[in-house]
Parts: C-alpha cells; structure tokens; sequence
C-alpha cells in the first residue's frame, strides 16, 4: 500500500500544481506533497527493511533493500530541494526572471519529476522503468528551458535530442531483453519482469544478452553522464534552475545508474564472463579522467559542479564494475553520500549566485565576507565532495580506492590522477570564491540554509559512525547486487 | 540447324524491330502530350532518308572517326541479338553471360566517346566528357542490378537466370524490385532519355548524346540512329528477360515460338508505352544532378543485394 | 490455406525492404514537406506489416499496437507536424544538404554492419519474419544518421521519429511486440514528446529568428 501512495502523492500532486501552481501559497503546496511523499518511503523502507523484499500490484511493483534504499534517498532529497526552492524560486520571480505561468510549470513538472524517478525505482517491469525514465527526461526538458533564455533552450534541446537518442538506444536493448527472455518465459507480460528475468537468468542466451547490455549501457550511460556520452549534462545543470540542477545530479544521475546495474545483475547471471563489469569499469574509468581535465577549465561555477557530478558518477560505475562485496557497498554509500552532498552544494550556489547575480566563478568572491552561512555552506560542501575526511565520501571513497588497489591495480595511477586533478581544479576556484578579496558589503539577511547543513550533517555524521542496522541494510543491498 | 535458323531469325527480328520500339515510344510520347505524332514509321522513314544521302566529313576526321559507327551499331546488334527474347536455346546462348553483355555496352561507349572527340570540336567533347561521366556511374548500377538477379538464379548466364526465373514458383522478391527500379533509372541514363538527356533536343547547357554525334552525317548518322535504337531495344529485352521472363519458349519448344513472339510484342508494347508515361511526367534535371541520380540507382541496387542476402530465397 | 497466408512472410519481406528504402529517402529528401509525408508512409507500412504479422501469427493483441501506429504516426504526428510547419511558416522550406553520395555510402556501410550484426540474433528468434530485424536496426542506425546530418530543428525532430519507427519494427519481428502496457506507456511518452518539441519550435524561433541549429552553438567548451 505505501507503494500506491508513494506514487500516488507526486502523480496527483503534479495535477493539482498544474491548477494551483501559481498561488502565493503554492510553494509550500509543493514542500507539504514532497514531505507526504517523503513520509510514505519512509514507511515502506522499514517495511522492507524488517520483512524483506516485497512485489505488490500482480508483481509490477517489487522493492527490495537495493532500491528501497534509492526510494528514500530521492524522496528525501526531493523534500529537502522542494524546502530550498521555496525562498530560491521567490526571489527569482522577484528579480523578475519567471512570470507566475513558468512557477506553475516549474511546481507541476517538480511533482511529475518525482512521480517518475519514484516510478523507474518501484517498476518491476524493465519496459515500464524505460517509459518512466523517458518520462523523466520530458519533465526535466521542460524545467531546464524555464528561463526561456537562448543559452537555456538551447541546453534544453541538446539535452531533448541527445537523450532521445541515448533513451532510444535503450529502448533497442530492451527490446533484445525481452527477445531473449520470451524464449523462456513466454510471450506476454511477465517476460520483462525484473523478478522473473532474476530466476530464468542462467538460460538466457548469452549472445542476446551481451548485445543487449551493450546498448542499455550506452542508452541509460548518456542519461548517467558517462563519457562521451555526457555533453548535455553541463548545459543542463548549468542553465536550469538551481533546484533542478540539485535534483538532476543528486537523484537523476543514480535513477540512471540504478536501471544500469538493475541489467548488469542480469547480464552477470547469464554470461560467465566479466563483461558487463569491463565495461562498465571501463566507462567510469574514462569518465573520471576527461572530467577531471574538464574540471579545471571551467568558468561557471554550476557547470563546474556538473562536471565533478560525472567524475563522481564515473566512479560509482567504476566501483559497481568492479563488483564483489566490498566495491558495491562502497558504491552504493558513495551514491548516497554523494546525492546528499551534491544536493547541499548546489543550494549553497544557488544562493551564492542569487546574491552575486553571476554564475561566472571569477565575479563571486569573498562570501565568507559578504555571507559567512553561503560561504561556509560552499566551503564544507567543496571538502566533503572532494572526498576530505571525516566526511562520508572519504569512507566510500577509500573503500573503492583500496578495492581497486587490490583487484586492478592497473587502473591506480588512472584514478589518482582523476581524483588529483579534480581536487586541485575546485578547491583553487571554491577557495577564492569563499575567502577571496571582495570590496562588497555584507549581506543584511543570511538565508535560510537549513537544507544545506542538514545534508552536510548527515554525511558528516556517516562519515563519523554508520549505525549497525543501515550497515546491515547496505550489506544486504550489496548482496542483492553481487 | 533449327538452331541456327532461329539465331538468324532473332538477329533479323530485332534489327526490324528496334526503329519500330523508338517509333512507338514516340508515338506514345506524342499522344500522351497531345500530339498527333509522326506514326510508328517514321524512324524507318528516317533511316532511309539519311542512308540515301552523301557523307559529309571534317577535313580532319581519322580513320577512327569513320569506323565507329560501323563498331557501334555492329556491337549493339550484337548485344541484342544476344539476349534472349523468344527462345533460350539458341547458339550463341552459352555466350550470353551479362557482364560480357555490360562489355560490349562499355565498348560501344569507349569509341563514340573518342570519335567525339576525335574532330576536335569542343562540343564533342563535352558530350564525350558528359557521357564517360553518366557511364561510369552507370555501369557499376548495372552490374549491381545483374548480380542481384544473378543471386537468385546462382549464375550469371542471362540465360539460365531467364530460365530459372520463368519457370519457378511466383515468389516476391524485395530484391529483385529494388533492383527493377534501379535497372530503369539506368535505362533511363544509357539511353539519353529524359531525365538525364532529351534526345530531341539540341541545348548545349544539357545535351550528352547528341553533342556526340553532331559532326556525323548521312550513312554515318543513320548507323549511329540505328545503333541507338538497337541499345534501347537492347536494354528493354534485358529488362523484360530479367523482370518480367513469363512466356519465353522453353528449350527446344518450337510450337511455343508464335506465342512467346506475341507475349514478346505485347511486353514491348507496355514497356515502351511505360517509357514514354515516365518521359512525359518527368522533368530533364540540371546535369549537376545526374550523378545524384546515378548515386540513387547505385544504391537501390546495392540494397537490393543486401536484402536479398538478409532475406533470402 | 489460402493464397495471403503464403505470400503473408513474402510480403513483410517487402514491407521491410520498403521501410528500409523509406529510411534513405528520407536521408536524402530537402523538403521537410516531403520529409513528413515520407514519415507517414513508413508508418503506414508499419502499421501494415504489423497488421499482417498479426494476422499470420495469430498475435492479437499486435492488432492493437497497430492500430496505435496507424492513429499516432500515420494520422496524428503528420497532421500536427503539417500544422506546425505552416503555423512556423516552413512549409517550403529547403535544406541544403552536403554531400549526400558521402552521406549514401555511409549510409550503405550501416546497413551491411547492421545485417551482420543481426545475422546471430535472427537465427535465434522463431518468428516468421526474423529476418526483417537486420533491417528495423538499418533503420534505426540510418534515421541516427539524418539526425546528425541535419542541420534544422523539425527534420531533426522528424529524424528522431522515424528512429521510434525503426524501433518498433525491431520489437514486432523479432518478439511479435512489446507487452501492451508497455507499448501503450511508449505511445503516450512519444505523443507528449512531441507536444513537447512543437512547443519548443516556437520557443527556439522566438528567441533565434529561425529553426536552424547553428545558431545553437554556443554552449561548449572552449
């Protein structure tokens, strides 16, 4: 039943917006459907945790501890974006940058966009979670061309047309999927669930199955961001909306990615060989590096952060290429620890640009001065994501390091660099924006950052101590994966 | 002996029957533009005028110059006596094979290309020039064209592929309708009809064939006349044995022969009659788009190939 | 048995060939009039051979699916697509295009890769008309293809269907269709795509003065 109201809140909360979207009060609207949304993963989560995996709706709907864990990660986060939009998306309508039809487009398609990663995350049906991911990239569209300047429509067709393509590609593999599993489950509905494709795996016909692995890979790795798949990913975080540029790299990304290993189970099962995880390495591997070079020419700072997004993405795919116990757990810690520090960055340049009204690094500058709550926002964020203890992201961070110092030793000198070099290309601009020299005043009302520091406190916290019972579940969400 | 009689019959039927096709053709043309037209005969009526009148050659015209209409319409009858058009066995069957067919076409066309230009004249050769152009986008479309029919019948003995054709089974073939289509575009092209080149017509922006032959007179001409009216029946029969073989005398049929020369007659009749419908809708393209044109009979040939290796038989 | 049901596998053949052709057609078409007629042509032969499958293989609910198609790509996305160029007033609109041969050749060199890449797979499926997949991933490759050749949004968008064309024939031969929930999911996700897209031309035309893409080049790296 939670499951029916998880999506049930966003997919009705997304018509009631497109009606009500442009009230005064609309936004907190948005923050109470989030919040109910929020609530209700909640309760599945400890259902799940405590009874296992559970399929619902004649087994459309499956939830076991690996995406329940993505469930309340998105649903959490969406609440936590959907609080800092709500001063953020004010003050833009009063600088003048969106008329009230835009906010209601901007609340309406926030609710859908939910409805839809919620729904590629609860689907047992691998057809179903490609025409929700579809869905994802439509909604999303739309919410990056809010601004209806060039540079944003522009973002948003690249976007439109690149992961089109990427998605259809996807849609081909799925095909190939389903080709395969029909042979042995029988045409009809089942042949494309998650669950029965999971027991038939052993006898799926190898040759299909890698064919088809190659193109869900590239289809879903564009909307991961894995290079070269990745040049719509920049433009689009940095022309949208702050929120939604919280939301694309701190939920859409793992959505993707979660489809991505949801098929590498599959793939593994059937063939003998390692060559989902190759390539999936492989991938990561090339991800972590370009990025990191990318990195350090980067003049906008959202653009900058979008880049480090696909350097960390890189990573979690890496690390789930690797496979084995310890590279997935550390996977799936460094995905959580990431979306909430992602997240958290993004608020606090949101409202660093907001106040410098530039999104150009060397025009922002000394916001410890100006702004002590932005600027150390910014600061902490910029050492938690580059991975500086005690905060959550070293933990997975070394965790993957070390496996793959044992397993690949190969790839160490190709991962040191990657992670050097991004290091060094934001903590040079991040440190000059916060502590540089600035002749500006200081702000009269700090912002309300409570989202920020609530995200930086829970990485930081996990950073510190992992209670043994989200320890337990992460194992078992590992296990699930392999 | 039979053999030979009826060689000679098909040898003498087509050199009768080929002005008589471009007669058609135009009459055709000419009804379907409105026009009264000049009657069947009047390519004969031509003929004759020009066999009757006296040569006239440039001062500097080579031997070459005076040869090639002899080689030309020599190599065009051949090639058209060659193909089988009412019966399959006759003697010089085994030498039907359709690349040695796209030879002689290829021979025909290295000589009056030279004796274009053998004058000197500078619109001989830019039709020599044109004409190389169109052919050597052409002959690969062709060849193409062959070998998709030649798939199907394992052989590439217009013969054996007409026999096997004729006799087998309606089944449709992708590849084969690719390849029709492909096979009139260059049809189309070797022929200087329109799209490519009007015959009828003396405009220097777009004239290939008659820029050739414009320093030819009388006997000559007649020859060169004659010859391309035997390419065209030539290439008609080539299409007709490949596309549409129904009603051929089988080996060693001779009470088939009256009947396979009505079908051949009613065959030639539509397919001139097509001819001229595609002629009257279509519009002469600039010469910069020849290639183009070309490029798409390449292609479709070469797809129907593909698919006939996907597809099958 | 009578005559259709013998020729029903002989006849999809075609089709393929013809959805194949259509697919270069469209490669080498100007005119985005002709450009969207050309789309409703294919869809109507998919939607035919997806009738025809159906009925030879006594898949009924593919008479369905092509039904869907018949409504969404034959009728309404040419209809809107029609509406939008006049309401754009690109109606006449011509696309220079470069060097279509260079474009051709590649455009061959996908469709062998295709077949051999469909060559293992084909064995495999028992459908009767296994052997059209090589052809729906020709298609496919080929409509990527006139997208990245094109230059203008509305035959960019056009390429970007026909790919879904392309798509779907590869799911009816080789697996006689997708589950009908999942099809229907596709459909809708298609139409509000487009919807999307048409809003969108008026969006870019709003702010560029035209539809060519060019003027979109400025977000990259320098």
């Amino acid at each position: 039943m939670e499951i029916f109201w998880i999506l049930a809140i966003p997919l009705s909360g997304g018509l009631l917006l497109a009606v009500f979207g442009y009230k005064s009060y609309a936004p907190e609207l948005n923050s109470a459907l989030s919040f109910a949304t929020f609530l209700a993963s909640i309760f599945l989560t400890v259902r799940v945790i405590s009874d296992g995996a559970i399929t619902e709706f004649d087994e459309q709907f499956f939830v076991d501890s690996f995406n329940v864990l993505f469930v309340a990660l998105t649903a959490f986060v969406a609440f936590t974006t959907s609080l800092f939009s709500r001063p953020y998306m004010r003050i833009e309508q009063a600088h003048g940058k969106l008329t009230v039809n835009m906010l209601r487009l901007y609340h309406s398609m926030y609710q859908l966009f939910t409805f839809t990663m919620l729904l590629v995350l609860l689907t047992n049906n691998m057809g179903i979670m490609w025409v929700a991911m579809e869905a994802a990239t439509l909604t999303t569209v739309l919410l990056v061309s809010l601004y209806r300047t060039p540079a944003s429509i522009e973002a948003a067709w690249k976007y439109f047309i690149l992961c089109g393509v990427g998605l259809a590609l996807a849609m081909f593999g799925t095909i190939l999927l389903y080709f395969a599993a029909e042979k042995i489950l029988g045409p009809g509905g089942t042949a494309l669930l998650w669950t029965h494709l999971d027991e038939v795996k052993g006898q799926l016909e190898p040759t299909i199955l890698t064919l088809a692995f190659v193109f869900l890979l590239v289809g879903y790795g564009t909307k991961v961001g894995l290079v070269p798949l990745h040049s719509w990913l920049p433009d689009a975080h940095a022309e949208g909306p702050t929120p939604v540029s919280a939301v694309l790299s701190g939920l859409l990304l793992n959505v993707a990615l979660y489809v991505l290993v949801r098929a590498k189970v599959l793939v593994d099962g059937t063939e003998h060989t390692n060559l989902a995880g190759n390539l999936m390495m492989g991938f990561g591997l090339l991800s972590v590096i370009v990025a990191a070079f990318m990195l350090s020419r980067q003049k906008d700072v959202k653009r900058m952060f979008a880049y480090s997004s696909i350097e960390h993405m890189g990573l979690i795919t890496f690390a789930f290429g690797m496979g084995g116990a310890v590279a997935t757990f550390a996977a799936l810690l460094h995905m959580t620890m990431h979306a909430l520090t992602k997240s958290a960055i993004f608020f606090a340049v949101g409202h660093a640009t907001q106040k410098s009204g530039t999104q150009l690094m060397e025009n922002i500058r000394g916001l410890i001065r100006t702004n002590p709550t932005i600027g150390w926002g910014l600061m902490l964020g910029t050492l938690a994501i580059l991975g500086m203890p005690p905060f959550g992201v070293f933990a997975s961070e070394f965790m993957i390091i070390t496996t793959a110092m044992h397993d690949y030793p190969w790839s160490m000198p190709f991962l040191i660099i990657g992670l050097g070099v991004a290091f060094a290309a934001i903590f040079s601009r991040v440190q000059r924006m916060v502590f540089g020299e600035t002749g500006g005043e200081r702000l009269p009302h700090p912002p309300a950052l409570v989202p920020v520091f609530v995200h930086l406190g829970l990485v930081l916290l996990l950073g510190l101590y992992i209670p043994a019972w989200l320890a337990a579940w992460f194992k078992q969400a590992a296990a699930l994966i392999g | 002996m039979n053999g030979i009689f009826l060689q000679l019959f098909q040898n003498g039927l087509v050199l009768l029957l080929a002005p008589l096709l471009v007669g058609w053709v135009n009459q055709c043309r000419a009804w379907l533009q409105n026009r009264s037209g000049a009657g069947l005969l009047q390519p004969y009526r031509k003929l004759i005028k020009l066999f009757h009148k006296d040569a006239v050659l440039a001062h500097n015209a080579s031997p070459l110059f005076r040869l090639t209409p002899y080689i030309l319409f020599a190599s065009m009858w051949l090639a058209a006596s060659l193909v089988p058009v009412i019966a399959t066995d006759l003697p010089l069957s085994p030498a039907v094979d359709v690349i040695a067919l796209v030879g002689i076409f290829a021979l025909a066309r290295v000589f009056i290309s030279l004796a274009a230009m053998d004058i000197g004249t500078s619109f001989g050769t830019l039709g020599a020039r044109r004409e190389m152009l169109v052919g050597f986008l052409a002959e690969p479309a062709l060849l193409m064209v062959f070998f998709s029919a030649a798939l199907i019948s394992q052989s590439t003995s217009l013969v054996t592929i007409v026999e096997t054709l004729a006799h087998k089974q309606f089944v449709i073939y992708p590849s084969l309708a690719f390849a029709a289509i492909a096979f009139v575009m260059v049809l189309l092209a070797e022929n200087a009809r329109i799209p490519v080149d009007n015959p009828s017509t003396h405009l220097e922006l777009t004239m290939i064939h008659e820029a050739m032959i414009l320093e030819y007179s009388a006997r000559y001409l007649a020859l060169i006349e004659w010859a391309s009216a035997l390419k065209l029946f030539a290439y008609t029969t080539i299409g007709i044995a490949l596309f549409m073989p129904w009603g051929i005398a089988e080996a060693g049929r001779l009470e088939a022969l009256p009947l396979a020369l009505g079908m051949l007659l009613l065959k030639l009749a539509v397919a001139g009659a097509g001819l001229a419908l595609l002629e009257t809708v279509t519009a002469k393209m600039r010469i910069f788009r020849v290639p183009e044109f070309m490029g798409t009979a390449f292609l479709l040939a070469v797809l129907g190939m593909l698919i006939h290796f996907l597809v099958g038989s | 048995m009578n005559i259709l049901n013998i020729y029903s596998g002989q006849l999809i053949n075609l089709f393929a060939a013809l959805v194949l052709l259509i697919a270069f057609a469209m490669l080498a078409q100007r005119r985005v009039l002709s450009l969207i007629n050309l789309f409703a042509l294919q869809g109507l032969l998919l939607a035919a051979s997806t009738a025809l499958v159906a009925w030879s293989s006594d898949q009924h609910h593919l008479y369905y699916s092509a039904a869907l198609t018949l409504v969404l790509k034959v009728l309404f996305l040419p209809w809107l697509l029609h509406r939008l160029i006049r309401k754009l007033n690109v109606k006449w609109d011509i696309e220079t295009l470069i060097n279509i041969p260079t474009t051709m050749l590649l455009g061959l060199a996908l469709v062998v890769f295709s077949f051999n890449l469909a060559g293992p797979i084909s064995e495999i499926a028992g459908t009767i008309t296994r052997s059209t997949l090589g052809i729906a991933i020709a298609s496919v490759l080929l409509s990527f293809l006139m997208m990245i050749t094109r230059s203008k949004a509305v035959p960019q968008v056009i390429g970007f269907l026909a790919m879904e064309n392309g798509l779907f024939f590869a799911a009816v031969t080789a697996t006689y269709g997708m589950p009908m929930v999942v099809e229907l999911g596709i459909a809708l996700d298609i139409l509000v795509g487009m919807i999307i897209m048409g809003i969108f031309f008026f969006q870019i035309r709003a702010t560029f003065d035209s539809l060519e893409l060019k003027h979109m080049e400025k977000l990259r790296e320098d």
